[in-house]
């Protein structure tokens, strides 16, 4: 992996103010889209997953009555069906969302997840599994490989790595962050603060959990690594962090996708795509020469 | 003019994205019914059966909880009472005239009486009990390893899997119940044949009058109702030939995740 902040040769170079970088080594960009695609079919085949007993709960096993969050269908008096979600002792109408909502067929259904949020989008246990644990493979492997060059080539030590500067400054990048204006020039060189703890954090606090979750889910695992059981405090436990981890995922997503489009859609996607990256300053001319 | 062709250039990527992007899941449903997909997804079950098989010890105990642990309701799942008149009559009598074949690859085929498997070494586990669906629950499980009563058959080298044929029909078209396992899982110390769940005789909705009890799998592994057993060196020739009726209906073999 090259540095993030590489110039690329002068024949790139655009008028002066504008200044092509290369933000992205080759192999961030295909290792980035291979987890782009991974994580999508593995957030919407665990949704299927979860489907198939759609309710969550705390300890070693599951304590029926008594869920820490489910998702169902109830009937009233007159025989209408309401879809409910439970969190602790809260109930929500959920109907057309969580809990009953239209099937593939058109029919309204009980089920946890809606189909477009699903994989496949009818109810079907096997293929999610099997989608699921196929996909696990390559999400592993791709973020092993991640790891390994980030450290290797000190991707993750410049460019992700707070630097005293950014913590100095984090209160201030994150009420720019706030206000949706984004680092130009100079700044705009590398990532800041709040980007890089949220990338550290999804690499070394929530990839890791979700991993080991999963894991502890295995009951041939549990027999191999019983600490698994202790860490979790349980096989149902750890299945309710597994989801909390991924809805983490999910939410770091849809971020991630806002900021991608509120900060330079084109920019940002052609970045990720070619390696390319403009950076718009009034001195960029100048300050080429001297490099 | 470069700006205007770059403007329609970023319009036609981001279609083409989009296109392709919806192409894509609309496409995981239609891929998902092709057999070639089930086949390459599901393929990947052994590669997390020999990494199970690398890091897991061979006789690696499952957890073993407390009296205390033990669910007041254990949920009982997929077949509930047999539709099967020879099964209903079996057990009317208190399953007296039940007898468990076992023959295949084996030195001397037997049939068990429910005395005669009641009255071999038993060992009780509290072990927990996981389903495919997702839920848990924590039983106490009596009855003999299956290794000491395939030690009384004494196994042919070239048996590789342990089917067990069940008493309860699935469908109409006559399918029953059936599983298998490999060798090693069948010589696992905690692969019983269960008589009782927490002290009493196992009852119909749990699989009497005898099934089977794995500790490092999931729930449809453990075949109910279980009226005979064969060794056999391949489960191809057996049902739609993916080992077991789940396995037939789409679910991986292996079954440690």
């Amino acid at each position: 992996m090259e540095p993030a902040t590489a110039t690329l040769p002068s024949t790139d170079r655009s008028a002066a103010g504008r200044v092509f970088i290369l933000r992205h080594s080759l192999a961030v960009r295909i290792l980035h889209w291979v987890n782009f695609i991974t994580l999508t079919l593995m957030l919407m085949s665990g949704l299927q997953i979860f489907n198939a007993h759609p309710a969550l709960y705390w300890g070693a096993t599951s304590h029926f009555s008594r869920p820490l969050l489910s998702m169902e269908a109830m009937e009233d008096n007159q025989g209408h069906v309401w879809g409910v979600t439970t969190v602790g002792s809260l109930s929500f109408v959920t109907t057309g969302v969580f809990g009953w909502s239209k099937g593939s067929n058109g029919n309204y259904t009980d089920r946890g997840f809606p189909t477009w949020a699903t994989l496949p989008g009818p109810r079907w246990l096997a293929m999610g599994r099997a989608w699921h644990f196929f996909f696990a493979w390559v999400l592993v492997i791709n973020g092993a490989l991640y790891v390994t060059l980030g450290i290797l080539s000190g991707h993750i030590r410049r460019d992700l790595w707070l630097t005293r500067v950014d913590w100095r400054r984090l209160r201030h990048t994150f009420v720019e962050h706030v206000r949706l204006r984004f680092p130009k020039g100079d700044e705009a060189r590398r990532y800041n603060g709040i980007q890089k703890l949220s990338y550290l954090f999804i690499l070394f606090v929530v990839a890791p959990l979700v991993v080991l979750t999963g894991l502890t889910m295995s009951p041939t695992m549990d027999a191999g690594w019983p600490w698994l059981l202790w860490i979790f405090d349980g096989r149902q436990s750890a299945r309710t962090i597994h989801f909390i981890c991924a809805m983490t995922l999910l939410g770091f997503f849809l971020v991630h996708i806002a900021m991608v489009i509120l900060s330079g859609l084109w920019n940002n996607l052609r970045s990720m795509v070619t390696g390319r990256y403009v950076i718009e300053t009034a001195t960029a001319a100048g300050r080429q020469e001297h490099e | 003019m470069s700006e205007i062709i770059s403007v329609r250039r970023r319009r036609l990527v981001l279609g083409l994205g989009a296109g392709a992007g919806s192409l894509l899941l609309g496409g995981c449903d239609r891929l998902s019914s092709l057999p070639q997909t089930q086949s390459v997804l599901l393929s990947a079950q052994w590669l997390t059966r020999g990494a199970q098989r690398a890091l897991v010890g061979r006789d690696s105990l499952a957890p073993e909880y407390t009296r205390a642990d033990i669910a007041p309701v254990f949920r009982a799942n997929g077949t509930l009472d047999p539709d099967n008149p020879q099964y209903q009559a079996l057990a009317a009598n208190g399953f007296k005239d039940w007898r468990l074949k076992v023959d295949g690859l084996l030195e001397s085929p037997k049939e068990f009486s429910l005395d005669d498997i009641r009255s071999m070494p038993a060992q009780t586990q509290i072990t927990r009990h996981d389903c495919v669906e997702g839920w848990s629950c924590i039983g106490q499980w009596t009855g003999p390893r299956l290794r000491d009563v395939l030690a009384r058959v004494v196994p042919k080298p070239q048996a590789r899997y342990v089917m067990f044929f069940c008493a309860d029909p699935m469908d109409h078209h006559g399918d029953y119940y059936y599983e298998s396992i490999d060798m090693r899982t069948a010589a696992h110390p905690q692969t019983l044949l269960a008589y009782a769940l927490n002290g009493e005789r196992l009852p119909i909705k749990y699989g009497a009058p005898l099934r089977l009890r794995l500790g490092r799998q999931l729930g449809y592994k453990m075949a109910k109702y279980v009226m005979h057993i064969r060794l056999v060196s391949s489960y191809r020739p057996f049902g739609q030939g993916r080992g077991g009726y789940w396995e037939d209906q789409g679910y991986s073999w292996y079954a440690g995740i």
